[in-house]
């Protein structure tokens, strides 16, 4: 069975569906979405069910001829690295469109069409081992969020919308040339013209190509995650967007950037990578301690969780940075744990959002007594976005950072005040709005959780406490893959240092390939 | 005096177009009735006919009448290329003269005749054919842009037009006589033989030739900085006629150009090609950039269709086989999406007020989500985001460009493509992120321009997401070149 296509493709097939539905019936699109998307979720289960942890290539494999002419495939497959983000996705999607049954009141057949289509473009992101068909998915996948900004989002919309689609197409152009090049000296060394990511790692350009190359990649994924300083965006996009929107994009959309790094940028140009891993471990750590102080000053709680995901986010880069089972591992953690938690705090806001049309912080305040269940969630959500032990934030963030002493030891020590800060922006946070007395008059009529509502939070609680608690099925689906990942990476830098001692290893390939040719390598 | 070779089946296509085009003009004097529609459905009969006879000559490599007229895959490609655009054109103008008070067949008839001159153009083996084409597309595309007489911009920009295109005429025929004075012949066969082996740069009439013959065409092309005329003429002009100009005229003169430029000049110097660099660098840029300001979307688009005209440079720039087929796909596709454009404002005009600007199209996604839904894709194919035609065209000549070794030059390209999607997205923002204004009223059923819109919508994306069969197309056209 074509499993990985199937779980890509259920969600377009999902989103013609629902276009079938008429305008009018407002809540039907929601609730057919919903029930649909949950058929992309059984598949990916029997993925998980499948999947061989010792094996540590891709799994699951599919090919077939694209685009012949371009040497363009459609190849799919699934590792230890992109196993657990299609869970991410697939787990998230429904639960998103759960929720915007009641929260999304205009337009929600196209609200609905546009989720089930991003949720392709993301699971064609993610499984997709051909660098073209990599590409076109991530465009696929960017244009939905657009216009979930800029439809369903707040005053702002508009800025925050075409804010983000050239930010994020200035990254993914010029990553595009990269790859364009990357395919060209590929063809020129071996006479194949394949955008093959598997071929494409067998590339082993010279050191002065690679750092073009890599700052090309690395613009796009960086741009993406967001590193500091190109994170600006990110809090205009998450505080304009409906709901759903900022859900998926800080819980799925972000990791897009994380795994970018992961999957091409530093295996694809290993000797550039490492030089700048450096740079990106100390951005990271800014990105950290800068996010969370950014956060204790914000009065609107949106803004104040989108900067956390800049600090979160900075500690799954300095986990990759340091380039070791645990920091990658702890980094992949993160990636999933901040999805779930990051999301969730999401919905938590979202629910009172809907209810008073304000998040600002100053609006609330003893919300406690009025919805006890709602406080109750949010305690766990916010608790676990800290890093409490016992929740999933600690598993991820206590291997980066284990995995970074290694490393980066004064980027670790920096970082561990990212922790302490998340406790205090988001305790804080919770303190002003559910505790102390209910003083406004207009939260004295709050209505606390309806069932659905509970149903949106019900499996994210679970997996919080499941992820937190017994981290093992996860990690040792992880391990397999990164082990051989970082061994990999060290046999290809081992061989360009075996090759002259130097770092012009690649010279050779370059000038061989260039003379095969008899073309000059770069006319203008 | 020679005896004249009449190939009459490789004359086929010509005389189809040319008898449909006289057909026309006189079935009009026996119509009945006010609507001119029926005169469409014969131009679209006879050019489902001229493009048949095109496919069927697909094997045929011949040339006839004294070798002044060739018939080859390069010149079929865009036999057909413009038969389906001409086609499309029909099918807009019938929506579109309602909105409008022209009421008259010639119409029609001018717009086929103009077609007979790009076929022409793209058949053509000598240079006074090619200038012979490119006036008989030129003589009827300026009576075209005055049509609208009520309107006094319209007739503003067929003055415009008609100027410029005579000042470019004029370059291009002397250019044409310095050629001739340099080689003894306007024919291409003959002049590729003769400047065989010789260096451009030593010879001051072939160099001055050429560089005439380059800005008559760039005026044509709208390449910067002879663009100058083309905004306010795609403003001015009916709706359906600046988009038959921005595809059909820019392509036909495309088509002469690459086929001169690429072919019978072979191998370009490095100083040629270091102009036609800065030309297409300028063109992308200068297009882009003011185009990010315009409020009137035809306005608008006529600033996209120069950066386009940049785009397409690339091809001319990189040259060889796969500059050259990257350029042929380019242009169908820009062929495609352009049109469909332009097909969604005549269909979002009122009953007497076409639509021009971007508050014309505002709250038009939730109004008209059909009509909504196919110009997102139109602006986001133009944009270049997959899996549209607009990204196929632009990887291919980006590739191209890449593997010669223009890397600066494809940067500088997909600079110019984010700085596009911002007024490409400008459209969406419209459509989709504002409010209707509160007198909008129900657009009335125009079956003509939806076909069109079906039409176009579709190649967008089959020739996106399957672009292989267009790819063969383009490649086996261009190889079959020289």
């Amino acid at each position: 069975m074509p499993l990985l296509t199937l779980i890509t493709f259920t969600p377009l097939v999902a989103a013609l569906l629902v276009a079938l539905i008429p305008r009018g019936a407002s809540r039907a699109h929601g609730q057919a979405a919903f029930a649909l998307s949950l058929v992309p979720f059984a598949l990916s289960l029997l993925m998980l069910a499948n999947f061989d942890a010792a094996n540590t290539g891709f799994q699951m494999v599919e090919q077939a001829s694209w685009i012949p002419e371009f040497g363009v495939s459609y190849r799919v497959g699934v590792d230890g690295i992109s196993l657990f983000l299609v869970l991410l996705t697939t787990f998230l999607v429904p639960i998103v469109l759960l929720a915007g049954i009641g929260d999304v009141h205009k337009n929600t057949k196209e609200y609905n069409i546009l989720m089930l289509l991003m949720q392709t473009g993301m699971i064609g992101a993610l499984v997709a081992t051909d660098l073209l068909l990599f590409y076109v998915f991530w465009e696929v996948m960017l244009i939905p969020m657009y216009f979930l900004v800029g439809v369903w989002g707040g005053e702002r919309r508009i800025y925050a919308a075409v804010k983000l689609l050239l930010y994020t197409m200035v990254g993914s152009l010029l990553m595009l040339v990269a790859v364009l090049y990357l395919v060209w000296m590929h063809q020129q060394a071996t006479g194949e013209l394949t955008f093959d990511l598997a071929r494409l790692y067998e590339v082993a350009a010279p050191l002065g190509t690679q750092r073009w190359l890599f700052a090309a990649f690395a613009l796009a994924f960086a741009i993406k995650v967001p590193m500091f300083p190109l994170h600006t965006w990110l809090p205009d996009a998450h505080t304009e967007a409906p709901t759903g929107g900022s859900v998926i994009l800080a819980g799925v959309l972000l990791k897009m950037g994380t795994y970018g790094f992961l999957r091409f940028a530093i295996p694809l140009f290993p000797q550039a990578a490492m030089e700048a891993m450096p740079i990106i471990a100390g951005l990271a750590t800014v990105g950290i301690v800068y996010g969370a102080l950014v956060c204790m000053i914000q009065p609107d709680m949106k803004r104040l969780i989108a900067y956390s995901s800049v600090s979160h986010l900075g500690f799954v880069m300095l986990g990759m940075a340091a380039l070791n089972v645990e920091g990658v591992q702890g980094s992949l953690y993160q990636m999933l744990g901040h999805g779930l938690s990051t999301g969730a705090l999401f919905l938590a806001v979202g629910v009172i959002y809907e209810r008073r049309h304000t998040r600002l912080i100053a609006e609330f305040g003893g919300l406690w007594k009025q919805m006890p269940i709602y406080g109750g969630i949010f305690m766990v959500v916010m608790l676990s976005s800290v890093g409490l032990p016992g929740l999933n934030g600690f598993v991820g963030e206590f291997l980066i950072l284990l995995g970074a002493f290694d490393t980066y030891p004064i980027a670790a020590v920096i970082a561990v005040s990212g922790v302490v800060l998340a406790a205090v922006y988001l305790l804080w946070m919770y303190q002003r709005v559910m505790l102390g007395p209910l003083d406004n008059p207009k939260n004295e009529n709050l209505q606390d959780l309806s069932a659905r509502e509970i149903s949106v939070f019900a499996p994210l609680v679970v997996m919080m406490f499941v992820m937190g608690l017994y981290p093992q099925p996860f990690l040792s689906r992880m391990e397999p893959t990164v082990e051989a990942y970082l061994a990999n990476l060290q046999a290809k830098l081992a061989v360009v240092r075996a090759v002259d001692g130097t770092s012009e290893a690649g010279d050779a390939f370059i000038e061989a390939a260039t003379q095969a040719q008899g073309a000059p390598a770069a006319r203008d | 005096m020679t005896e004249v070779d009449v190939s009459w089946s490789a004359l086929l296509p010509l005389l189809l177009l040319s008898s449909t085009s006289v057909l026309v003009l006189l079935a009009d004097l026996f119509l009945r009735g006010p609507s001119r529609a029926p005169l469409a459905w014969l131009g679209l009969v006879g050019l489902a006919a001229t493009a048949a006879s095109a496919i069927s000559l697909w094997d045929v490599e011949t040339t006839t009448l004294v070798g002044s007229f060739i018939v080859d895959r390069y010149g079929l490609f865009f036999v057909v290329l413009f038969c389906g655009a001409t086609a499309v054109t029909l099918l807009m103008s019938m929506s579109f003269l309602e909105q409008t008070e022209i009421r008259t067949g010639d119409y029609y008839s001018l717009v086929l005749f103009s077609s007979v001159g790009m076929l022409l153009m793209a058949m053509a083996a000598d240079l006074l054919v090619v200038f012979i084409g490119l006036e008989i597309m030129s003589v009827a595309a300026y009576a075209l842009a005055g049509m609208q007489r009520s309107r006094s911009q319209s007739t503003e920009a067929a003055l415009k037009y008609f100027l410029m295109g005579a000042f470019a005429s004029g370059f291009l025929l002397f250019g044409i006589a310095l050629l001739y004075g340099a080689t003894g012949s306007t024919n291409l066969l003959t002049i590729a033989a003769v400047i065989e082996g010789k260096s451009v740069a030593d010879d001051v009439l072939l160099a001055g030739g050429l560089g005439l013959l380059l800005v008559g065409f760039g005026f044509k092309i709208a390449a910067v900085p002879f663009h100058l005329w083309t905004p306010d003429v795609y403003e001015g002009s009916p709706t359906s006629v600046t988009a038959f100009m921005a595809v059909g005229v820019k392509a036909a003169a495309f088509a002469a150009f690459a086929r001169i430029f690429l072919d019978v000049f072979g191998e370009p110097t490095p100083a040629w090609q270091g102009l036609l660099w800065v030309l297409a660098v300028l063109t992308m840029t200068v297009g882009n950039v003011t185009a990010v300001v315009q409020s009137n979307v035809k306005r608008m688009l006529a600033y996209s269709s120069i950066a386009h005209a940049g785009y397409l440079l690339v091809g001319v720039v990189v040259g060889g086989d796969a500059g050259g087929s990257a350029l042929l796909f380019y242009i169908a596709a820009y062929a495609v999406m352009t049109l469909g454009a332009f097909a969604v404002l005549v269909a979002a005009g009122k009953a007497d007020e076409p639509a021009e600007t971007l508050d014309d199209l505002a709250g038009l996604g939730f109004r008209h989500p059909l009509l909504g839904l196919a110009m997102a894709v139109f602006m986001l194919s133009l944009a270049g985001i997959p899996p549209l035609v607009g990204f196929v065209g632009k990887l291919y000549l980006f590739s191209a460009a890449v593997n010669e070794g223009f890397i600066w030059l494809t940067v500088i390209g997909v600079l110019n493509s984010v700085v596009s999607v911002y007024y490409y997205a400008g459209v969406i923002v419209r459509m989709y992120m504002t409010a209707a204004p509160v007198d909008a009223v129900a657009l009335p059923r125009r079956p003509a321009v939806a076909l069109a819109l079906v039409l176009t919508v579709v190649a967008t994306i089959a020739a996106g997401v399957v672009p292989s069969a267009l790819l063969q197309l383009a490649q086996a056209s261009f190889t079959g070149l020289g």
